[in-house]
């Protein structure tokens, strides 16, 4: 399969406003995404991620280094003709209305007239905005924007789908809907890169990430390489032992009202103290078994720059 | 069609600023100052209506061409509305015909508005169209396009604020030309001079589309001048824009 996105020794710095001082934001990006993958674009804040996408979008021009977009160079309106953006923060036009909107941009991308309308309704429901196709766009929440802008970004039916911070400023409910939303683009063939910082996110969604941090790329893979499936410990909660004997057994975290939380990091011990639970007729309230995630990579992986 | 498309919207959004509307009201304003101006005056009224008016209508409209041509890119930019139109398939420059000409259209509106009141009110007092207006108008219509280039280019490369200014500076060396001639040929050889002379050659003669007086006293043109004013109205317009496209094409948005 080929790349949807090739990115290769991206350099970009800005001019510092007071010292006319170079500052070097992207320090040598290259990565490659896979057609029909989700692929995570992952860094703390200020790493780097808008920058980069502002890059591959041809709104800011880099100093060095290539960008492929789906065979294509990257500049070329072919290229951009075929990819959907939904920058983060989205703002628009806020005198027009979300159905007006969006009728305008179907003619920057040539749709026909007589398919408009209709483009126009489906991703409305799409998104979950047919109720308020009317309304003006500056009456938009966040989250409405971030849907908006999300209908916009798949107006032409991209094949490549560049979401920086999709979920930004969306509630629990709001962050399942886009999710799925990104599930089914990749279900339909499609390939999706987004930025993101919120690890849960990301790690629920993506196929393979890349961990930017200032500037750099640290790390790149599959989600199940670069976190191990090895148990790390499990957290259990008991109650009606006393914490005296469960010590034995691993370190306790905390008491409260009866309820012992302890950690155990040997897996033959969670078996004895099941058995301890069973012969005291004790009760267990909780029993987590802790996997590496992508949060503690994430954590490592900062700690050490 | 993408062109039109960014047009129609760009005219869309000019039309609901209020800063247009202001301006629109002082127009009316000073035009009818003007027909109170005529009745104490004496000798011929509908000159005096039609100079001040005509005069004011070129002001007035040289004001929006400024205050919108110098914001509206720029608000594009400041509110990141560019970020997802130039992820669109259009070329730079597209994005800046298609400002350029929702502008002119929006001034067209603006300037048929104008007109019709000051052609009512020229109506009223002398009982009879004077059909030279027109050709007036058109001139007039001709330098508001001229105008909002240079005020385009101007908020390619600098602040609201500055373009603003040097717009504005633009269109009153532009009608004071000749000034600067004379100021030529009296100041001393030096660094003033040619800053001087550097203007005179760069910014164009914008009396050129002036034929209020001659209008207003039915002198006659030679139809080789009007043609004149219109080639040069055109290539000035087309040789600015073209410079705003050449600045817009390589900037960073950030
Ligand atoms: N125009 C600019 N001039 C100077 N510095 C800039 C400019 N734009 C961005 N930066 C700097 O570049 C760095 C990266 O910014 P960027 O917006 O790409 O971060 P990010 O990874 O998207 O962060 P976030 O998660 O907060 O969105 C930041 O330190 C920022 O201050
Ligand atoms: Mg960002």
């Amino acid at each position: 399969m080929g790349n949807a996105l090739k990115i290769t020794g991206l350099f970009k710095s800005f001019k510092s406003e007071f010292l006319r001082k170079n500052i070097e934001i992207l320090k040598g990006i290259s990565l490659s995404v896979e057609e029909g993958e989700i692929f995570g674009y992952l860094g703390p804040n200020g790493a780097g991620k808008t920058t980069t996408l502002k890059c591959i979008l041809g709104l800011i021009f880099p100093d060095k280094g290539e960008i492929e977009i789906l065979g294509l160079p990257y500049l070329s309106l072919k290229a951009k003709a075929r990819i959907g953006f939904l920058p983060e923060n989205p703002y628009f036009y806020d005198y027009l209305t979300a159905s007006e909107f969006l009728r305008f941009y179907c003619q920057l991308h040539q749709i026909k007239k007589a398919d408009i309308e209709e483009k126009t309704s489906t991703l409305l429901s799409l998104v979950g905005l047919e109720k308020s196709s009317s309304l003006q766009l500056r009456k938009f929440s966040k989250g409405m924007l971030q849907r908006i802008g999300l209908a916009q970004a798949l107006l032409n039916e991209p094949e490549l789908v560049l979401l920086d911070e999709p979920l930004g400023g969306l509630d629990p409910l709001g962050r399942k809907e886009i999710r799925d939303i990104i599930v089914r683009l990749k279900e339909e063939g499609k390939t999706v890169f987004l930025s993101s910082h919120i690890l849960q996110d990301i790690e629920m969604v993506c196929d393979r990430v890349a961990i930017i941090v200032s500037g750099q790329i640290i790390n790149q893979g599959r989600l199940h390489d670069l976190i191990s499936q090895k148990i790390l410990f499990t957290e259990t909660t008991i109650s009606g032992i006393k914490e005296e004997e469960l010590k034995k057994y691993g370190e306790c975290v905390s008491s409260y009202g009866g309820r012992t939380l302890i950690k155990i990091t040997d897996e033959k011990k969670v078996e004895k103290i099941l058995e301890l639970v069973h012969t005291k007729k004790a009760k267990i309230h909780s029993l987590v078994p802790r996997t590496e995630s992508l949060e503690d990579l994430f954590v490592g992986t900062v700690k050490q720059e | 069609m993408k062109i039109t498309a960014i047009a129609l919207n760009t005219f869309k959004e000019a039309i609901r600023d209020r800063i247009l509307y202001l301006l629109l009201f002082f127009a009316v304003v000073s035009l009818i100052f003007s027909r109170l101006l005529a009745i104490l005056a004496v000798g011929d009224r509908v000159k005096i209506i039609m100079d001040v008016g005509l005069a004011s209508l070129s002001l007035f409209g040289a004001l929006m061409a400024i205050l919108m041509g110098t914001s509206l890119v720029f608000k594009e930019i400041d509110k990141k509305t560019i970020y997802t139109l130039l992820s669109k398939p259009i070329h730079r420059y597209q994005f800046l015909l298609g400002k350029f000409f929702g502008l002119i259209l929006t001034l067209l509106v603006m300037l048929f508005f104008m007109s019709l009141i000051f052609i009512v009110i020229v109506l009223l007092h002398s009982g009879r169209i004077e059909w030279g207006m027109f050709a007036a108008l058109a001139f007039i219509f001709l330098e508001l396009c001229l105008i909002t280039a240079v005020a385009m280019f101007f908020s390619c490369i600098s602040s609201p604020i500055l373009s603003s200014v040097f717009s504005l500076s633009f269109y009153l060396i532009g009608h004071l030309s000749w000034g600067l001639e004379t100021l030529i040929n009296k100041i001393k050889p030096g660094f003033g001079k040619t800053i001087v002379q550097v203007l005179y050659t760069l910014i164009p003669d914008l009396e050129n589309f002036n034929f209020k007086t001659e209008i207003v006293h039915h002198l006659p043109v030679p139809p080789q001048v009007f043609l004149y004013a219109t080639i040069y109205g055109i290539m000035y317009t087309l040789f600015v824009l073209t410079a705003a496209m050449l600045v817009f094409r390589k900037r960073d948005f950030v």
